[in-house]
């Protein structure tokens, strides 16, 4: 499963790094829509007035719509953790959707970035809940009787390992799953641009798919600052 | 023919080629090896995503069925229960994605097919 042709590997085959680019071109995409986000964003950062306009206007809809949402699934004390969420909302995103463009490559559809992401989560829920709570962290795994501890601790400890591979295989296997049948369709029937009912259910996809990831970290998040039952 | 009957059929034609190819000769041993592990993983792979397929349709058609009912009783929420309903979709959708992916490893990179192989004696390098 070769993916045939993309832009920015005929780019770095130009100066000479093509057997990198052929082996990691999802860390290289990465790296395009890092740069896409950071020139987009400084761009509308430049002239901030009160009464937006434009670029500026779009942000605070889409910052302002993703804080409220957070809020209103994790309570006002999930605050300071509102970048993390949302930057990872937005950088899936905007990586999901680059992959609906010809010629260039999601870098979601290899597993490596969507396990970035998912273990990012998971440390970091283990992170808050240590901070927030101490060592009394571990009674969230031990549940609410001490004579079941030793199975819930069991169960508990599998299902938060489950976590990450859920968390992994739902966006890689919709990203992957996509652009295969994209790929299919253009070989069965590319002429009558056959492709082109997946591609635009694509475009839903991908967003519900970056709205799930962030809305899972959110629940995680906030079942990990919460007090244990 | 009923469906146990079909399947021992399928089952016991897939052991054949299976077990048939280690009697033969070095080269076509191999091939026919092969051959007979490649049938099984496509079939394993077709009706696996197959029966995925048809769990998570009746799963998402159910939560469907609940937040179109939820609709009609109350209009007025159906913003909210139309974000309740996407957000189940989505969860239902990754069981199936997971089959999916299990099919994909299947076919394209079959990790223990030359440990295997190697174990069962078949001349692999």
């Amino acid at each position: 499963m070769e993916h045939p042709f993309l832009f920015l590997n005929k780019l770095f085959e130009l100066t000479g790094l093509g057997e990198f680019a052929h082996h990691y071109p999802h860390v290289i995409y990465s790296w395009l829509i890092i740069l896409f986000l950071i020139v987009v964003v400084k761009l509308t950062v430049r002239g901030l007035k009160m009464i937006p306009v434009g670029g500026q206007n779009f942000f605070e809809v889409l910052v302002g719509g993703i804080e409220d949402f957070q809020i209103s699934i994790m309570g006002e004390h999930g605050r300071p953790y509102f970048p993390l969420v949302a930057t990872l909302m937005i950088y899936i995103l905007a990586m999901n959707w680059i992959g609906l463009i010809p010629g260039m490559f999601a870098p979601t559809a290899n597993i490596n970035t969507p396990l970035a992401c998912a273990l990012v989560v998971f440390i970091l829920t283990h992170v808050i809940g240590i901070k927030e709570h101490g060592f009394k962290y571990i009674k969230h795994f031990l549940g609410p009787v001490w004579w079941l501890a030793p199975l819930i601790l069991i169960i508990e400890l599998i299902s938060h390992v489950s976590r990450v591979l859920s968390l992994t295989f739902r966006l890689f296997g919709n990203i992957l799953g996509e652009e295969l049948v994209v790929a299919i369709l253009l070989v069965l029937a590319g002429f009558f641009l056959a492709p082109l009912p997946m591609m635009i259910l694509g475009i839903f996809t991908s967003f519900v798919q970056a709205f799930i990831f962030s809305l899972l970290t959110m629940m995680y998040l906030a079942g990990s600052l919460e007090e244990s039952h | 023919m009923s469906k146990r009957v079909f399947v021992s059929t399928v089952f016991s034609i897939l052991c054949m080629l299976g077990l048939s190819s280690i009697a033969l000769a070095a080269d076509a041993a191999v091939g026919a090896a092969g051959m007979g592990f490649f049938a099984a993983v496509v079939t394993a792979a077709g009706f696996g995503m197959g029966i995925a397929a048809f769990g998570t349709g009746i799963g998402q058609g159910m939560a469907v069925k609940g937040a179109v009912e939820g609709t009609a009783r109350n209009p007025e929420a159906s913003g909210k229960i139309t974000v309740n309903m996407l957000i189940g979709l989505a969860m239902i959708e990754s069981l199936g994605i997971y089959a999916l992916v299990v099919a994909l490893i299947l076919i394209y990179a079959y990790p223990m097919a030359t440990p295997i192989a190697k174990a069962i004696g078949l001349p692999v390098e």
